[in-house]
């Protein structure tokens, strides 16, 4: 017996990598593989908050609006057409007909009004919800007839029709509840912990232009795998078929592996930028307390910044130098007249004689005599934020600026930077995903507690400050987005002039899509590389990913 | 000595010497970043090729040996000492005292000392100065890392206290303290060592982790845990195997050590 089972897993031994490919093979089929990185909190789309449910809700939502993620145009979803009234407050929508949920109950336009309501609903507490919300009051939802639909708010909300490509749409019929979807994908089966699954939704409205359905997959299956080192490893045995997102030293990696694979969608929306304390209240020296509110200070360390050499050595060329709050990758609300950052030590340091501090024996000093010396704070664990400071640091000590670094775990990091303000400066990013200005109102307006450089503040502490308040409720109330936008313009103006965050880098979009996938078109929106998940399938070669 | 614990004390001389003169032999300053060569391979100006950020490796591994070499040891002896006082006088004593000091062993190590050394950081000044903080990294590794020295100390103290040679040195008149001091910790003596070389590179390592949580050695200063951090990238590794000094020569450290320090104890 002993010796049966001894020639058995001899047996297995050899031949399990057989073994294993032919399981592989046999669960891709036309079955896309990727793995979210944290458990869906839940399957509701009016409450999602984290990334792991807005990428279920992507992938099984049926939304009135689409934003295209390549051309950033909006483009007709559920909604034939739509129209906003000239007030801002109110929005029409032509709906498409015969359509069905996943579970074959018809959509309607009351559909439209049972899910508008819902998100609305202040019980129901719905984070998508309250980006419409503008103002006190009510919001008025009339259904003319089965195809149409007027959504009429309180108060004006800045762009209004963006706003519906997070709105996934409910069905007010379905015994199935917010499980019945209008996207390609339908939840089929979530094993806690471990993974969900999806199938293809027979009901989905969308065909190719030859008339097909989509989608043209069978079915998406995410498993949950907060380790990014072992969904790199299993991308690269061909276990999955997507990496979502990579940062440049993942990238180089396979890269190096399979350069077919990777995929640089060039500047993305994400940024990494550092800001000097300037609380009235912190626990530092008034000294230095006056250096940090000083404009000439913050500009003078800006320019004695190299970002491009940033750039090249720690994001191995996969990130830009950083214009302002808005990345170049936000095309319609990037402002294009900004001044680049130029690195000049000697600019620097003219800067700072005009304000008052002067160079002894490579030492900079303020007019007091004290030592120009600070602490940059950044989180554990963050390689690359890490490299940036050390980088930082030889690039001010050529101005006598001397730099120390502290790392620190990411709660105590937090505590300090919203609640102690125990700090000198910070270095940290920002990942954006809302392309629209209203998305940062709570970065800056002075109130906000994210205006983090000295936030809630009960009256703007400087004339800039309070520009800044005016503008970016003037944008907010604007109602044509030229206006909005002339307005955004000058925000960024005035942050660029005035620095209160000094902006590094845009890092590059970066994913890894096995070549294996078929009509993949990486965007720097995310979701990066499934934003078109109704129009991918899988080629001839099922073995997957990583080619040798 | 053997010509093998000669040559072991050769080597730590010359580690020591290069240690020291640090200063003098490196090729450029352990923090000065030559951007127009970041991972470069050995060449005459950078004779261990340089880092991510292009700094010369031979001076940081060299300035790195320097923080290492005498602080990791330091760790080393206080965890060790607290080890072999708590663990002899348990096994030795034994009844109540050693149920005593093995259960509080047992609840330090089950402890979660992380969130404690977290905690250290997080309370800490920011403004300290680094080779401060590098100090209290180390005090805390020391104060923290006796565990399982108690344990297994305590193992063979009783192991002695049971022994026919003790026996007769008690029936003989000897007094607690002698018995102690001249018949028990002698015969532990080389589990004081062995302890306190496993304890080394353990320390070194630890460091490593504690710089990636914010309680190590700081950018830019270096030592031997922050540039065995590189070795996360396994493939770099393969491609630049040069990057494996600074692991040759802690491994090379700990086996001379072992090497040579053992033999003094058999010849004393």
């Amino acid at each position: 017996m002993r010796r049966a089972f001894a020639v058995l897993a001899f047996s297995f031994v050899i031949h399990w990598p057989t073994v294993l490919r032919a399981e592989t093979a046999g669960q891709s089929g036309s079955q896309l593989h990727f793995c979210l990185r944290g458990e869906p909190k839940t399957f509701n789309p009016l409450l999602v908050e984290d990334d792991a449910s807005e990428t279920i809700r992507y992938l099984t939502g049926g939304v009135l609006i689409r934003l295209n993620r390549q051309t950033q145009a909006l483009e007709p979803g559920l909604a034939l057409s739509w129209k906003v009234s000239q007030d801002g407050r109110r929005i029409a929508f032509r709906l498409r007909s015969g359509l069905r949920f996943s579970d074959g109950t018809p959509f309607s336009a009351e559909d439209v009004a049972y899910t508008m309501k819902a998100l609305m609903d202040p019980q129901l507490h719905s984070p998508t919800g309250d980006s419409f919300r503008s103002g006190e009051g009510q919001v008025d939802v009339q259904v003319p007839s089965a195809e149409s639909v007027v959504v009429t708010f309180p108060a004006p909300v800045a762009g209004l029709e963006r706003l519906f490509d997070q709105v996934a749409i409910l069905s007010a019929h379905s015994p199935k509840k917010e499980m019945a979807v209008l996207g390609p994908f339908y939840v089929a089966d979530y094993s806690p912990g471990s993974s969900v699954l999806l199938r293809r939704n027979p009901n989905y409205w969308k065909k190719d232009k030859e008339g097909k359905p989509l989608p043209y997959l069978d079915s998406v299956r995410l498993d949950i795998q907060r380790n990014r080192d072992i969904e790199l490893l299993r991308f690269r045995r061909g276990e999955i078929h997507l990496i979502n997102t990579l940062d440049s030293e993942y990238f180089e990696r396979l890269q190096k592996e399979t350069p077919g694979a990777v995929h640089d969608a060039g500047t993305g929306l994400d940024s990494e930028f550092m800001w000097f304390n300037q609380v009235p209240a912190a626990p530092l020296p008034e000294f230095k307390k006056n250096w940090f509110r000083t404009t000439e200070f913050r500009q003078a360390v800006s320019m004695a910044i190299n970002r491009a050499d940033l750039c090249r050595i720690v994001f191995g060329g996969h990130a830009q130098p950083a214009f302002g709050p808005v990345s170049p990758a936000n095309q319609f609300w990037f402002n294009s007249s900004l001044p680049v950052p130029k690195y000049d030590s000697a600019g620097a340091l003219r800067l700072l004689a005009r304000a008052g501090f002067r160079l002894d024996d490579g030492i900079l000093r303020d007019s007091s005599g004290n030592r120009v010396e600070f602490t940059v704070i950044t989180n554990a664990g963050n390689k690359s934020r890490e490299q940036m400071v050390t980088m930082i640091q030889q690039d001010l000590s050529q101005i006598g600026i001397k730099m120390n670094l502290v790392t620190l775990d990411f709660p105590s990091l937090i505590e300090r930077i919203t609640r102690t303000y125990d700090y000198e400066a910070c270095l940290l990013g920002l990942v954006n995903t809302d392309l629209d200005p209203n998305g940062q109102m709570n970065v800056w307006l002075s109130s906000a507690e994210n205006h983090q450089w000295n936030p809630k503040q009960a009256n703007p502490a400087t004339s800039w400050e309070a520009e800044l308040d005016r503008l970016m409720r003037a944008q907010a109330s604007a109602v044509t987005d030229k206006k909005r936008k002339s307005d955004f313009d000058k925000v960024q103006q005035i942050v660029a002039e005035q620095q209160p965050f000094i902006y590094l880098v845009n890092k590059n979009a970066m994913s890894a899509v096995s070549p294996a996938v078929v009509g993949s078109s990486p965007s720097v929106l995310d979701p990066h590389t499934f934003w078109n998940a109704e129009l991918l399938r899988l080629g001839a070669d099922p073995a997957l990913g990583a080619q040798k | 000595m053997n010509p093998l614990q000669k040559l072991a004390a050769i080597i730590l001389c010359l580690i020591f010497a290069l240690m020291v003169f640090a200063t003098i032999l490196v090729p450029a300053p352990y923090a000065r970043q030559f951007r127009d060569v970041p991972n470069a391979a050995p060449s005459t100006a950078h004779p261990l090729g340089t880092d991510a950020l292009g700094r010369d490796s031979l001076s940081r591994l060299l300035y790195g040996t320097r923080v290492s070499l005498l602080l990791a040891p330091a760790a080393a002896l206080l965890s060790t000492v607290i080890g072999a006082l708590l663990g002899t006088a348990a096994g030795f004593l034994g009844g109540w005292f050693e149920r005593l000091v093995l259960a509080v062993t047992d609840l330090s190590l089950a402890l979660p000392w992380l969130f404690l050394l977290l905690t250290v950081r997080a309370l800490l000044p920011l403004d300290v100065p680094p080779m401060v903080s590098v100090l209290i990294a180390f005090l805390m590794m020391g104060l923290l890392g006796w565990q399982t020295s108690v344990r297994v100390i305590c193992t063979a103290a009783r192991g002695i206290r049971d022994s026919d040679f003790l026996l007769l040195a008690r029936s003989s008149g000897c007094k607690p303290a002698r018995l102690l001091l001249r018949h028990v910790a002698p015969n532990l003596r080389p589990l004081f060592y062995a302890q306190f070389w496993i304890s080394i590179p353990l320390f070194i390592l630890t460091e490593a982790n504690l710089s990636i949580l914010g309680l190590g050695v700081m950018e830019p200063m270096p030592s031997w845990g922050n540039l065995l951090r590189g070795f996360e990238d396994f493939s770099a590794l393969a491609a630049n195997p040069w990057r494996l000094v600074p692991l040759i020569l802690l491994v090379v450290v700990v086996m001379c050590f072992q090497l040579v320090l053992p033999s003094q104890e058999v010849t004393q």
